[in-house]
């Protein structure tokens, strides 16, 4: 379970995140919504120790971040972060390769080889696994580093804005199979989302943050109404239910 | 395939480089032949091939640490400062053995790179050919501080032997601290994989528990030994961390693991083909080694840049 207890952020004097307190239990696709400057991808990079705490705290199964090193949460913890290298002429393989690191520390092993392959062929990065990620589409590069997560085999997986900059299909398929993860392997992966209608079709809870506030916490079908987002993104969209689930007519 | 294209001609080129000199072997007594080799052949060899690849590969680690393509130590003000930090010694502790002459040259440099960082650092990600410009203009900077403090010291002669890299007087017993840059460079081998992955970046780092700031002051320091001890001991020579990583990774990709080898191995051809050429062309005279690189590096440089967008990050 991952606790965050009276978390707040600022920059500059600006708050970023005020008091925010929330419990994730493991298991489960958390999405995390909310307008530009919310603090959502503050509020992932603090759980995922990529920025510094400044106040308030946040555990991983019992393991205080700022206080655990950093090897050990790598093995509880993996997160996507948002700005990728795009132009690098690792592999796919050498990329998912990078994700056991935590394991080998630079030695890879013959298991680390063989958990390789499976999570490539899991991906069905099976056909690129030797072309070099500059080459290939977004859609596909996207995936790989979604698989160098995967592999390195950690309770829970955090992913900032991993539909920024992909297609209906690859956003469709990414998403997929992030609810295969959580649904046929008992993960835990939280999410930051633009998009509300793909959170609410594929999340099992979403958190709406807005000026680094919790605004709105619940199943999609609890809380996707027009009056959240009037309320959190000051738009009057209608929202329909289509197939039993709360659709935004933009 | 490629690999062993490489070595082959690196033999070949080891080879001629033996029998290449004002002196002709075929006219030579043949008692005189064992010596010439052991004393200035061979070394000039042995220092080509370490010199060039241990600058390939401090080039290589560079472009991972600045994630840029088109930044290494003799373009960057490293190889200046470490001559900044020669020259300091031989004004202030004319008498310093060589030991304290490397040491300080490796300490400069390794100033002289991590000021370079902190400027890089709040260079635009957006604008990667601004990186190499301010390493230029910093080298260049650099560069005239060495000049400035020669003009006052009186000492301007000297330090075009440190600004120009050339091997015209490595003999034995003065070319053996190569030796330990080579070997700073092999070890960078062990750690290929943490090189590979801070070159993703600090989050991505950071995300595999990897210790970023760490692995950077590894590599710096590693870059500093080997610019320290090329320049003590032959000169500056420019371009080969640059244009060797961009042509190997090319051919390897971006793993370490695979692409060092290679890119050890190019460099030094490289260093010892323009050696060679520079003792030909105006034979029996010689041209330096670090005036033909400049020609020719800065010819690859500018295809490089002019390349597409395809080579930049």
């Amino acid at each position: 379970m991952i606790e965050i207890e009276n978390l707040s952020y600022q920059i500059a004097g600006h708050p970023i995140l005020s008091d925010v307190s929330l419990r994730l239990e493991k298991g489960g696709l958390v999405a995390l919504v909310g307008p530009n400057g919310a603090g959502k991808s503050t509020l992932l990079s603090l759980v995922a120790r990529l920025v510094p705490l400044q106040s308030g705290s946040i555990s991983i199964d019992g393991l205080q971040i700022g206080k655990t090193a950093d090897d050990v949460l790598a093995r509880q913890l993996a997160i996507l972060p948002q700005d990728l290298s795009v132009a690098s002429r690792l592999t796919v393989r050498d990329l998912v390769g990078f994700g056991r690191y935590p394991y080998h520390k630079g030695r890879p092993r013959a298991e680390d080889r063989d958990r390789v392959d499976a999570v490539i062929g899991q991906f069905e990065l099976t056909a690129i696994a030797d072309r070099q990620l500059e080459n290939l589409s977004g859609g596909q590069r996207q995936r790989a580093f979604v698989a160098m997560a995967f592999a390195q085999d950690t309770e829970y997986l955090l992913l900032d804005e991993p539909l920024n900059n992909l297609d209906i299909s690859a956003s469709r398929a990414l998403m997929t199979l992030l609810r295969d993860l959580v649904t046929a392997q008992g993960r835990t992966v939280v999410i930051v989302v633009h998009d509300i209608n793909y959170a609410a079709a594929y999340a099992d809870r979403i958190i709406a943050l807005k000026q680094g506030v919790v605004v709105a916490d619940g199943t999609p079908r609890e809380i996707v109404n027009s009056a959240l987002l009037r309320e959190v993104f000051q738009t009057g969209a209608e929202v329909a239910v289509v197939g039993g689930r709360p659709v935004v007519l933009v | 395939m490629i690999r062993w294209f490489c070595l082959l001609a690196l033999c070949a080129l080891a080879c001629a480089s033996l029998f290449v000199g004002v002196i002709d072997l075929r006219s030579t007594r043949p008692d005189e032949v064992w010596p010439l080799i052991r004393d200035s052949r061979f070394p000039r060899t042995v220092a080509t091939l370490l010199t060039g690849a241990s600058l390939a590969i401090a080039g290589q680690i560079m472009q991972q640490i600045a994630r840029n393509r088109f930044v290494e130590p003799m373009t960057s003000g490293t190889g200046q400062s470490a001559a900044l930090g020669i020259l300091m010694t031989a004004v202030l502790v004319p008498a310093a053995p060589i030991g304290f002459k490397m040491a300080m040259a490796s300490i400069t440099a390794l100033g002289g790179s991590l000021l370079f960082f902190v400027i890089i650092r709040r260079l635009p990600p957006t604008q990667p050919l601004l990186v190499p410009l301010v390493g230029l203009i910093y080298g260049g900077v650099v560069g005239a501080a060495v000049t400035y403090v020669a003009y006052q010291a009186d000492m301007l002669q000297f330090i075009e032997i440190w600004m120009n890299g050339e091997f015209s007087g490595t003999l034995r017993g003065r070319y053996e601290l190569l030796w330990l840059a080579g070997l700073a460079a092999a070890l960078s081998y062990l750690v290929a994989d943490q090189f590979s992955i801070i070159g993703l970046g600090e989050a991505v780092s950071l995300n595999l528990g990897l210790n970023y700031a760490q692995v950077v002051v590894l590599g710096l320091i590693m870059i500093s030994v080997v610019t320290g001890l090329t320049v003590v001991t032959v000169g500056m020579i420019p371009f080969v961390g640059l244009v060797v990583p961009n042509l190997v990774s090319q051919f390897t990709g971006d793993s370490l693991r695979r692409s060092l080898p290679m890119t050890a191995m190019a460099g030094a051809a490289l260093v010892l083909a323009a050696d060679l050429l520079g003792r030909m062309v105006i034979y029996p005279f010689e041209m330096p080694v670090g005036t033909v690189i400049g020609i020719v590096g800065a010819i690859v440089f500018l295809w490089l840049l002019y390349g597409g967008s395809r080579l930049a990050r």
